[in-house]
């Protein structure tokens, strides 16, 4: 690893971070179509729908927070896309700085921007009625499998962010990542599918995930579940973290 | 910051290219390309689009990797010493590489900052005031004209003050006057002592500014030499006696040609 790394990344992430703060668009657009997916499900489908649970919201919020994700990770596809398309990719490229610094401040760009539109769903969740009886620790898990689950999508961001040939390219990988949600325990419970459906939505990571989180808000016992989570988070992370940078190597050299 | 050179490399060239080989799936793009630059002086490389002129650079800026032949910038080898040439050299590509939501300011700092310089603030006001662009400096890039962003792009790639310094095709795309301040650019800083490679396709730039001209042809440079070793490749000026009646065509091109050439001076 290079000397400059944590230096040259710290720089890069303030230049990324600066570009958020200045078109705050980027977070309110990741924002707008979960509150929708609340507002649509809590008040117009929820009344409908049997969870078992005490309030719709509260049943429905993990899988929102997952759908602010997938949603936002998109940008960090975007943002890195611009980088390539205009020169400036090139010039950090052909100057003395660690090579992975480049990756990196997107990366931790995109876990910063992730966890602001997060807090935004939340607050409004809590607006709509979401209650829970989860302490600081509670939340902090929470907030680790988020982040966890952030990172990996991120990385998988990444490999469109370098290959995409158009903007629409660039982002158009996510729209798979987004309603995968709707295919598992997110919106309704897995009991009420079809077999072969019901079967995908029980062995996906969504399900996993949601799951997890329901049951840490819930103040429930998490059992092996967050395992399987934790699992799914990190072998995504894993993969996408090792093609991404076959990509970046085959990018810059 | 600077990198003490070793003591060997003093009477090496600055810039030292040989058989350099490139192909892109079945196109080959350099076919064994030759080149030397003296330490401090201005080389230009001439050529058509498509001719490989861009891929020369590009292997030279340890962006991309050449298929044969040794390529050595600042005494060290691009292939395999591929951090110390970086840290030698800077590169401005053929698009301005700015940070378009950056202000000019906070593109020089950033570039000042990845180069690890002390005093990334004063380092860049002064780049500023020597490229006339103190007053909007403070300004998003995304407002600057094509000239404003090219001479900002020339000064991020001085910070630090590589000894060799890459422009592709520096010119493109600028209006007559932009064009005539990157020329003076580009003299201020040979003048330092700074070695520069540019690349381009305007004859006029290449006769205005540089020291030696090679032309890259068909992947190979077909000739290598100063203004007047290339004037003398062709034959010496005949004195021919034709009479010929000047065609409407004829005047045209002579009325018309010698404006254009009177506006370009």
């Amino acid at each position: 690893m290079n000397k400059h790394f944590l230096g040259d990344t710290t720089v890069l992430l303030g230049r990324s971070l600066r570009h958020i703060a200045r078109s705050p668009d980027t977070i309110i657009t990741t924002a707008v179509m979960p509150i929708a997916f609340l507002l649509l499900f809590v008040y117009v489908f929820g009344g409908a729908i049997e969870t078992g649970s005490d309030s719709y919201v509260n049943y429905l919020l993990p899988g929102i927070l997952l759908i602010t994700i997938a949603s936002g990770i998109s940008y960090t596809a975007f943002r890195l896309f611009l980088d390539m398309q205009g020169g400036i990719f090139e010039r950090f490229q052909s100057m003395p700085i660690a090579r992975s610094s480049v990756l990196w401040a997107h990366v931790l760009t995109s876990l910063v921007a992730n966890l602001i539109s997060l807090a935004v769903i939340v607050l409004v969740a809590l607006v709509m009625g979401f209650r829970t009886g989860a302490g600081v620790l509670d939340w902090l898990a929470v907030a680790g499998i988020l982040l966890l689950f952030t990172l990996a999508l991120t990385w998988i961001a990444v490999i469109p962010g370098l290959t995409a040939k158009s903007v629409d390219g660039a982002s158009a990988f996510s729209y798979p990542l987004i309603f995968l949600p709707f295919v598992s325990s997110a919106f309704v419970p897995t009991a009420s599918m079809p077999g072969p459906v019901r079967a995908f939505a029980e062995h996906q990571p969504v399900t996993a995930i949601v799951n997890a989180i329901r049951d840490i808000f819930a103040q429930k016992p998490v059992g092996a579940g967050i395992w399987a989570a934790l699992a799914w988070c990190v072998g995504i992370l894993v993969v996408a973290y090792v093609f991404a940078n076959l990509t970046y190597r085959r990018k810059i050299s | 910051m600077s990198i003490p050179p070793p003591t060997a490399q003093v009477e090496q060239p600055a810039i030292h290219v040989h058989g350099l080989e490139k192909s892109f799936k079945q196109l080959r793009v350099l076919r064994g390309v030759d080149i030397d630059v003296a330490r401090g002086s201005i080389f230009a490389l001439l050529g058509s689009n498509g001719a490989g002129k861009t891929t020369v650079v590009r292997i030279l800026a340890t962006l991309l990797k050449a298929d044969g032949g040794t390529a050595r910038v600042a005494g060290f080898d691009v292939a395999t010493q591929a951090a110390d040439v970086r840290q030698a050299i800077s590169l401005t590509g053929q698009f301005a590489a700015v940070d378009e939501i950056l202000t000019g300011r906070e593109n020089l700092v950033l570039v000042a900052r990845l180069r690890h310089l002390s005093e990334p603030g004063v380092i860049a006001d002064d780049l500023l005031r020597r490229f006339s662009l103190t007053e909007a400096g403070s300004r998003r890039v995304r407002t600057y004209s094509g000239g404003m962003r090219r001479r900002l792009d020339i000064a991020m790639s001085l910070i630090g003050n590589p000894p060799v310094i890459f422009l592709d095709e520096p010119t493109t795309g600028l209006d007559p006057e932009a064009r005539i301040e990157v020329w003076q650019a580009v003299r201020e800083l040979a003048s330092g002592g700074t070695t520069v490679l540019l690349t381009t396709q305007y004859l006029d730039e290449a006769e205005q500014l540089a020291d030696r001209i090679a032309i890259l042809h068909e992947g190979r440079i077909v000739v290598n030499g100063t203004l007047d070793e290339l004037k003398q490749l062709l034959p010496p000026a005949q004195v021919e006696y034709v009479e010929k009646q000047p065609t409407l065509e004829d005047v045209f091109l002579t009325l018309v040609g010698t404006k254009t050439e009177k506006e370009q001076r």
